[in-house]
């Protein structure tokens, strides 16, 4: 269980990862703001307090595995592993850049830590799904937590992959659902309703948790629920605000993915900026 | 596996064959298919090594998926389906995780072809070889007959690479023997001959054979070269055969763009040689429904009209 030392070190390190993926996404150049800044509490939660994961050795066979399905999101996933010291730090602002090994979209082999290509959405749960299988029959004691974002959930697959891991009874495997509301258009459930969405994952036979997915403590609890949860998946639905922590981006799709000016970058800097910079 | 040369095998048999055998042998080969496990012959594998074996459903793309998730925690996962589902159906699936992820996965692409059959155009596929040659690191095997199916699939294990591995439901003559040894990327010369190159794979390099044997009879001398490797393609030994000769000829059952064809082209234009090349195969249309034999027949895919065909060109 989560303590309040522990939560309190969990936010530090979230409002760090903020700063980090403004800061790398820089001004002038279209980013996925929006998605990379809700899913970070989700992010830390997983990385700075439930993986089981040795930073100095990211292949390490027995770690748990994090695939991040929404893979537009992943400069959130390279703050965090920069954070971790798998990635140096310096190669943040190289995002995107020729020749780095950031690129817009999770490459598995160019980058170290990461577990899966994604970017063309619905894949990575049926991905997880396969480490969790391959697992269990190598006995490997590792859990599987797979991030998508909900505007994602419009892919079929993803309820393929559903199916595939309640019938399999991968209680190993969790998956996070980053409940912005906001897909790159608009409205995620105009375009296609996905209310009422925990009884969809209910009626998947999943074992369903619904959070705040900007509370920290919500978030962990709820991972060491699924840790406990036998004989079915877990899904977490991370109820979040798309761009949060940037009040000018927070609940606006326009910053999916948009280049923000240099005026506007400078003034996320300086809510984000860690408190020992912003003096 | 041995099977006795002219008798009429399938080439899915053969892979269910090595499945079963490389099981034995490989604890790390897991197969999956995706609710076509009888028809394409991995039902055995699943008999033999219930937990290695996943019966996917009617999901092709979460299929790919998965195999590429467990490909990363150290397995050799074989997924098949037909080969209008796999890659046709799950083709960004292949694109994404196989190709640009490299991942240790093998799609055997089952009952592909005219050769399908009655099923009609919808479950004819003749665009699975364009699809998977264009995407970067795949290997595309289309083996000739049974002992070059069953040898091609053990050998698709022993590599990383992930592969694609066209087979069909057609009996097709053994042409190998128990001596042949299939190699990724080799060009077996299977007859010699001057004037003509015949550039045949799949069920087409056992009737190149057959054409090539009407053509000597009207005094027309035709090499007969077996290309089961359209990917990585031995650009050297398909140039090398074609100098000299009055026309080259390529023989598949797929659409003639994007395939062997295409294959071909590319490689004797690239290498300056500007021989004329007669690309058999489904001229750009959708196939229909039909026996096998009445299809091939339909559309010109057997040896007499082939060599009739070939002696119009010179």
């Amino acid at each position: 269980m989560v303590d309040e030392l522990k939560l309190a070190e969990l936010a530090g390190i979230a409002h760090e990862l903020r700063y980090h993926i403004v800061r790398m996404m820089g001004a002038g150049k279209p980013h996925h703001f929006g998605g990379s800044l809700s899913v970070v509490e989700v992010v830390t939660a997983l990385y700075f307090y439930k993986m089981r994961y040795d930073p100095a050795d990211p292949r390490w066979d027995g770690r748990d595995r994090f695939v991040m399905s929404k893979g537009h999101s992943v400069p959130a996933q390279y703050a965090a592993l920069a954070r971790l010291g798998v990635l140096p730090l310096d190669e943040l602002p190289r995002l995107k850049k020729l020749g780095s090994i950031l690129q817009g979209h999770p490459n598995v082999h160019m980058t170290p830590g990461l577990e899966a290509c994604t970017g063309s959405l619905g894949q990575g749960l049926s991905f997880a799904n396969g480490i969790a299988l391959a697992a269990r029959i190598r006995g490997l004691e590792c859990r599987v937590y797979c991030v998508l974002g909900d505007g994602e959930l419009h892919e079929g697959q993803v309820w393929e992959a559903a199916m595939e891991a309640a019938g399999q009874k991968l209680d190993t495997l969790v998956a996070l659902v980053d409940r912005n509301r906001l897909k790159s258009q608009g409205d995620v459930d105009e375009a296609k309703p996905l209310e009422p969405l925990a009884l969809k994952w209910e009626a998947f036979g999943w074992h369903t948790l619904v959070v705040d997915g900007h509370d920290l403590r919500q978030i962990c609890d709820a991972l060491d629920v699924a840790e406990t949860t036998k004989g079915r998946p877990t899904a977490v639905i991370a109820r979040t605000v798309k761009g949060k922590g940037v009040p000018f981006m927070e609940g606006q799709f326009q910053f999916h993915n948009a280049p923000i000016s240099q005026q506007q970058w400078e003034e996320a800097m300086r809510v984000l900026a860690p408190e020992e910079l912003a003096r | 596996m041995k099977w006795k040369i002219g008798d009429r095998v399938e080439t899915r048999d053969a892979y269910g064959k090595a499945l079963v055998d490389l099981g034995a042998r490989r604890p790390d080969v897991v197969v999956m298919d995706a609710d076509l496990q009888r028809s394409n012959k991995t039902y055995a594998f699943g008999q033999a090594y219930p937990d290695r074996f996943f019966d996917m459903g009617i999901a092709e793309a979460d299929m790919i998926c998965t195999a590429a998730g467990m490909a990363a925690t150290g397995m050799t996962v074989f997924a098949s389906s037909f080969a209008m589902f796999v890659p046709g159906r799950c083709y960004d699936q292949v694109r994404l995780q196989l190709s640009y992820g490299q991942a240790n996965v093998k799609i055997a692409g089952v009952s592909a072809g005219i050769t399908q059959g009655p099923d009609g155009a919808t479950h004819q596929s003749l665009d699975d070889v364009a699809l998977t040659r264009q995407l970067p690191g795949m290997i595309v095997i289309v083996p000739a007959d049974a002992t070059e199916a069953y040898q091609a699939t053990l050998a698709a294990a022993e590599i990383a690479e992930p592969v694609y591995l066209r087979l069909g439901r057609y009996p097709t003559p053994v042409i190998f023997g128990e001596d042949y040894r299939f190699q990724i990327g080799a060009v077996p010369v299977l007859r010699r001959g001057a004037d003509v190159v015949l550039y045949a794979t799949g069920i087409m390099t056992s009737m190149a054979l057959d054409t090539a044997g009407l053509l000597a009879a009207t005094g027309i001398e035709a090499a007969v070269l077996n290309v089961p490797t359209i990917k990585p393609l031995d650009i050297e030994a398909v140039v090398r055969p074609a100098a000299g000769a009055r026309l080259a000829v390529t023989m598949e059952e797929h659409s003639i763009i994007g395939g062997l064809g295409s294959a071909v082209a590319e490689a004797l234009a690239c290498a300056g040689h500007m021989s004329t090349l007669l690309r058999i195969g489904i001229q750009d249309c959708f196939g229909q429904s039909g026996t096998a034999d009445e299809l091939l027949e339909y559309y010109g895919l057997t040896p007499a009209h082939m060599a009739s065909q070939i002696r119009s060109a010179l």
